[in-house]
């Protein structure tokens, strides 16, 4: 009778859980949108960054032609004059998915734009990827567990910096496909169902459609299979888990376009066919030891073992030849630099220029994870009591994404979730223990579990968390399947239940741990809605600035932009010196104290103001774009800008922040770094008609051109040797002022960015250098300014156009007609050139 | 809003237009104005000759005195006249507002300009002539002397009147008639730099020649010009094809010269009349683009077989690529014919160079392969040829990869894979069925 009682109460709490821990999930979803709108709320719906402005202008273009258009869309707007196959060199997933959920809502009469949708989509995919994360966990350690991690990855500012309201980018997605992938993969594991991994590898499809970071599950997965092998851990549903997802997988990520055949050529990929085997291998040897005798099989090992070698010193031979005869060893650069965070910096300068292929500081793991830095350790205590297959992947997963996110910032994003996973199942495991306790004190010991769990939820008073561990407490008893399998959401019964006899704290530690926990979680909150309203919801393209009187909004970007869309369409030869009037050589708003929140860089931006003089400073934004009009107005810029300026100024660029011609951005960093004339030829010959260059020195923006120089520098010298860093360094320092190398001072760079400045504060001070400037007046030959922005943080020059005639040796004479007119303009003529 | 604001824009280009005389423009190459500016009047009468085959030729000409307050060029913005003639060598200073800027001005946008120095030269002129590449001997008395090639005259004279005719070799420049007799000079020399491509020596000076001031006794120091380098008279081509004619003699233009019979010392051939009218002639009708201008039109390119020009071309396709030159003759675009105009297919680099042919009426064309690589191309035609003006057109177009669907596909040579997956596929499927129900 009882225990017909306790069986119908457990069925119910079963359910009352199962509607908690929906309703759970999804206010979990609600919240990981709404945290990300605060860009949205503070500035405006507005698409930011750089690399978004490329996604959109493709998803536009999607939605306008159609999938086949998009496929073979050559862009002669971009990378002038090479012009750039999107479909063949952008991984669609982003834009298929934006594009589709564009035409889902207009197909319901939900008429949206498309710019809303991309601006949605990250928060969207944000919610999607919280589910996954508790789906995942819920696979490793139960229900509890789940909901923790799942709360924790909806806010976690890792993800919001690059999910945010506008933040239209490929990790949007992709950080949602990479979770639930592996989630799919160790439900295959640990249900060996070939239904599970069918879509698994349609997870991964996805995932690889999505993001170049899908080699990190490609090579995660056989990792974690090796290992299990190793550890002996071998089985059918090992098997079933892995080897269809290697066939499938690689066949489905070689219709990729931009993927193709580098699923079955390139390194990344070669680690998953040789787990492949090994596990085939070790599938037969398991296979041929249940059909053999013991001594049969003995002979048998011995045969296979010394023919096999034979087998595959061979294989390995050539396998090693054909790497070793590519110039890469078949590795891509930026994997390369993944294994030997060194490689980067020493060899490939563009890669090393990318602030986010940095290795991160140490502050930025707290900005970014915050207390879950801590919580990780736990989890990984957790997982190992006790160690199953999915926990193990587990703790491979955090472990493997720890060292990747310390060779570059960017991928502190895959630390992230398994941060959160890793926390989650620490948190909850020590609810579960301490709450226990608590009960324990609360009810004493002759009472059975399953009435301390009844009580409890009367005693139980902490608010948020407790609800999980609530939870988890009351599903215990109606335990019991070996396999953690279907919705029983379970605990590793065996040690809960040590643990219970074991781990019984005293009532007041109790209480104490969980308040503090509590606390701590508040404090993760705290921080990371800090972090969503303020650190990473700015639109980069829109800066602000906090000082004593106010904030400032720069909004210099657009303006310029905006300035080249109305005006560069324009006959060149009426446009002749056509001088914007809103020059405004307005006096800096005071810059003490500036700190500009740009980007999602925000940690790198301190740690940029920092180690200024130590040059750290490489943002995102960097080379020269060139755009260009309807009859061949090109203009230029450091690449970073190109993406926006095409789509925000529909002009076409010279370089763009996409990085696959290595030579054509040289060329841009050396005409950078040439001289006024050299440039000029190298400009012309492009056909180039404007330069934009981004300058910071008035207001202190510390992510301008200037600081990026030195890249444009190498990235040039790179490629043509007679540009050499050194010519540019002052003792091997990097200077502006007057100990400024020579080379330095009549570089182009130099130039666009300090003309005239001198002209706004009388003695040219640099606020990001905090110096004044060397050379101070000066005047261009072969450039004329055309438009400079409220605040000079965007200039744009023009290209001058040769000259008319050319003048002849004799010094003019100092006639009496000879006015200061006169005299100027045989000065300006002093360097012929044709 | 706009709409009226454009009529009334209209309204006004049209009421002004005829008003209006500009410079040489290949819509309107007739109708032409010509400012005059004289040290002294008489001129007019002793040089009548030379603005007399001006006038024939149909232009219209404003003389005044180079220190004339009421000297204005432009008019609110707009210039009244589309050529200059400086005949007045020691002025130091134009009336009214025109100064060398002025000139300049004039010149760069488009206008072109006659200039006659002479000894004494005023800095005025040097430097005007300085601007337009041409230096003119610092030493403000010297002149050019020639002891060798000088005009054969009743009187032993010091030699300063030269006849010379080391002319360009240009039939565009000069004119298809060659100029037999010499040309009397007498004036003031001038040196080019070597590095300036757009000036050119109408009429050198001989190997023999030097500049000096005729009264002073030479120097052991040699003259600072001397020899060929010396260009009596220079041509010069802006890049927006202004043309501009500087002369080291003022006297070259005058009737007296131009009516004198020549006879070069050391020569046996004595000329009734010396070449200077017919040099002075054919050079202004160039300056004056009778000669030499060139105009591209209708630049077409299409698909072989197609007559639409397209947005976009594919690689390796054919195309057809024609354009019309003509030449300005003074009174009507006549076809220009050559063969030597060239189109490049061109992106950074030329991947395609063909020579046009033509047809002789103007047309040029050629057919050519769109080569293996995509990127935004332009079709080039640089044609820059001596005494004509450079013609520099050039039409940007994209050229696309294949499409995904525009491969081959179904490969010979791939058969025998195409047989391995279907048997593969068969071989499964029939494995499987007997896997499953034959027990």
């Amino acid at each position: 009778m009882a225990a017909q009682e306790t069986s119908q109460s457990a069925t119910f709490r079963h359910a009352f859980g199962n509607v908690l821990s929906f309703t759970v999930l999804l206010l979990i979803g609600v919240m990981a949108f709404s945290i990300r709108l605060f860009s949205v709320i503070k500035y405006e719906s507005v698409i930011h960054e750089f690399d978004p402005y490329f996604n959109y202008r493709v998803t536009q273009f999607l939605t306008k032609s159609g999938v086949y258009d998009f496929w073979n869309w050559f862009d002669d707007r971009t990378w002038y004059p090479l012009g750039r196959v999107i479909g063949g060199t952008v991984y669609p997933g982003l834009t298929l998915t934006a594009g589709t959920l564009w035409r889902i809502l207009n197909s319901i009469n939900i008429p949206l734009s498309v710019e809303t949708v991309c601006v949605f989509t990250a928060p969207v995919f944000s919610a999607f990827a919280s589910w996954a994360t508790y789906l995942l966990t819920k696979e490793i350690k139960g229900a509890g567990a789940g909901l923790t991690a799942a709360a924790l990855l909806a806010m976690v500012p890792s993800y919001i910096s690059r999910s945010v309201a506008g933040s239209y980018d490929n990790e949007a997605v992709a950080i949602f496909a990479l979770i639930f992938t592996f989630y799919l993969y160790i439900k295959t594991l640990n249900t060996g169902s070939l239904f599970y991994a069918t879509l698994n590898a349609i997870a991964y499809f996805y995932m690889v459609c999505s993001w170049g970071g899908y080699t990190f599950i490609i090579n995660l997965i056989p990792m974690h299979v090796l290992l299990c092998i190793v550890t002996g851990r071998y089985s059918p549903r090992l098997y079933i888990a892995y080897a269809p997802l290697v066939v499938l997988g690689t066949l489905l990520a070689a219709l990729v376009p931009v993927v193709g055949f580098n699923a079955v050529m390139t390194s990344e990929h070669f680690a998953s066919f040789l787990v492949f085997i090994i596990i085939h291998v070790v599938a037969l040897v398991y296979y041929i030891k249940g059909i053999l005798t013991p001594q049969m099989f003995k002979v048998a090992v011995t045969l296979v073992v010394s023919v096999g070698m034979v087998l595959c010193v061979a294989v390995l031979a050539v396998l090693i030849a054909l790497v070793a005869s590519s110039p890469t060893k078949g590795w891509s650069g930026r994997s390369l630099s993944l294994l030997d965070p060194t490689y980067a910096s020493k060899y490939i300068p563009i890669i090393a220029s990318v602030s986010e292929h940095q290795p991160p500081t140490w502050p930025s793991y707290f900005m970014d994870i915050n207390v879950l830095a801590f919580l990780v350790p736990a989890g990984i205590i957790a997982c190992f009591l006790p160690l199953s297959d999915a926990s193990s992947f587990a703790v491979l997963y955090i472990v493997t994404s720890v060292y990747f996110s310390g060779v570059m910032v960017r991928l502190m994003l895959v630390l992230a979730p398994a941060a959160c996973i890793m926390s989650g199942i620490a948190l909850s495991e020590a609810f579960d223990v301490l709450t226990r306790s608590i009960k324990f004190h609360l009810v004493g010991t002759t009472q059975n579990p399953q009435d301390n769990a009844r009580d409890a939820t009367k005693v139980n008073q902490n608010d948020v968390k407790s609800e999980k561990s609530e939870d988890t407490v009351k599903e215990r008893p109606s335990r019991k399947s070996k396999k953690k399998d279907k919705e029983n959401i379970e605990k590793p019964s065996l040690v809960s239940r040590v643990e219970k006899r074991l781990l019984v704290l005293p009532l007041e530690t109790s209480v104490m741990a969980v308040f503090l926990l509590v606390l701590l979680g508040a404090f993760y909150v705290v921080h990371c809605v800090w972090a969503a309203a303020e650190a990473y919801s700015a639109p980069s393209i829109v800066l602000t600035s906090r000082s004593h009187d106010g904030l400032h909004v720069f909004d210099d970007f657009r303006e310029a932009y905006a300035w080249l869309s109305h005006n560069t369409e324009v006959d060149d030869k009426v446009s002749k010196s056509k001088r914007s009037d809103s020059f405004a050589l307005k006096t800096p708003t005071d810059v003490s104290g500036i700190s500009f929140i740009a980007s999602t860089h925000y940690p790198l931006i301190l740690f940029e103001v920092l180690n200024l003089a130590v040059l750290g400073l490489v943002q995102r934004n960097k080379l020269i774009g060139l755009l260009a009009a309807a009859i061949l107005v090109q203009v230029a810029s450091w690449w970073d800008y190109g993406y926006q300026t095409t789509a925000m100024a529909n002009r076409t660029v010279i370089v763009d922040n996409n990085t696959w011609n290595n030579t054509h951005i040289a060329t841009v960093g050396t005409a950078m770094s040439s001289p006024e004339k050299a440039a000029w030829d190298i400009f012309n010959s492009l056909d180039v008609k404007y330069v934009l260059v981004v300058f910071g020195g008035l207001v202190g923006y510390p992510s301008d051109d200037i600081n990026k120089f030195l890249w444009m520098v190498r990235i040039g010298g790179g490629v043509f040797p007679h540009i050499k860093e050194p010519d540019y360094l002052r003792d091997g320092q990097y200077r502006i002022d007057s100990q400024a190398t020579p080379t330095m001072l009549n570089s182009l760079m130099y130039k666009l960015s300090y003309f005239r400045f001198v002209e706004t504060d009388g003695r040219g001070y640099d606020r990001v250098r905090n110096t004044e400037i060397g050379k101070k007046h000066f005047k261009l030959t072969h450039f004329e300014e055309v438009f400079t922005t409220h605040h000079w943080m965007v200039r744009i020059y023009k290209l001058k156009s040769p000259k008319n005639r050319i003048r002849g040796k004799t010094k003019r004479s100092k006639s009496k007609s000879g006015t200061s007119t006169s005299s100027k303009r045989s000065t300006r003529k002093k360097n012929p050139w044709q | 809003m706009a709409a009226p604001k454009f009529a009334f824009l209209l309204l006004n280009l049209i009421s002004i237009l005829p008003l209006l005389v500009s410079s040489f423009s290949v819509d309107r190459p007739t109708d032409r104005r010509i400012l005059v500016l004289l040290d002294d009047l008489s001129l007019k009468s002793s040089h009548s000759l030379f603005f007399s085959s001006l006038k024939s030729r149909g232009f219209d000409l404003d003389f005044k005195l180079a220190d004339d307050p009421a000297i204005a060029v432009k008019r609110y913005g707009q210039y009244m006249y589309d050529g200059l003639i400086l005949l007045s060598p020691s002025t130091e200073r134009f009336g009214g507002s025109l100064d060398v800027e002025g000139v300049l001005d004039f010149v760069d946008s488009g206008h072109d300009l006659i200039v006659a120095a002479d000894a004494n030269a005023s800095d005025l002129i040097r430097n005007i002539a300085a601007e337009c590449g041409v230096d003119f001997d610092e030493d403000p008395s010297a002149v050019v002397v020639d002891h060798s090639s000088y005009a054969v005259s009743e009187t032993e004279g010091d030699h300063t009147l030269i006849a010379a005719d080391d002319f360009i070799q240009s039939d565009v420049i000069l004119g298809n008639k060659k100029i037999e007799a010499p040309v009397l000079f007498k004036g003031i020399g001038h040196s080019l730099n070597p590095a300036n491509s757009m000036v050119l020596k109408a009429l050198s000076a001989s190997p023999s020649s030097y500049s000096t001031n005729p009264s002073s006794k030479l120097s052991s120091q040699p003259p600072s010009l001397y020899g060929t380098a010396i260009s009596l008279v220079s041509v010069v081509q802006a890049r927006n094809a202004a043309r501009i004619m500087i002369s080291g003699s003022l006297d070259m233009f005058s009737n007296r010269l131009f009516r004198a019979g020549v006879q070069k010392s050391g020569s046996l051939n004595k000329y009734e009349k010396s070449g200077n009218e017919q040099f002075i002639t054919e050079l202004s009708k160039w300056i004056f683009h009778e000669r030499g201008h060139l105009k591209a039109v209708n630049l077409r390119h299409n698909k072989v077989g197609e007559s639409e020009e397209p947005s976009m071309y594919r690689i390796n396709d054919d195309l057809e690529f024609s354009v019309e030159i003509f030449e300005w003759s003074g009174s009507s675009w006549v076809p220009h014919v050559s063969k030597d105009v060239q189109v490049q297919f061109y992106m950074m680099s030329p991947y395609v160079l063909k020579t046009l042919s033509t047809n002789g009426k103007g047309l040029y064309h050629t057919s050519f392969k769109v080569p293996d690589v995509y990127g935004v191309f332009q079709f080039k035609v640089e044609y820059q040829k001596l005494g004509y003006t450079s013609l520099s057109l050039s039409k940007q177009i994209p050229v696309r990869p294949f499409k995904h669907n525009e491969y081959e596909r179904f490969i010979t040579t791939a058969f025998p894979y195409y047989g391995a997956s279907f048997s593969m596929m068969a071989g499964f499927f029939i494995f499987s069925g007997v896997y499953l129900y034959n027990k």
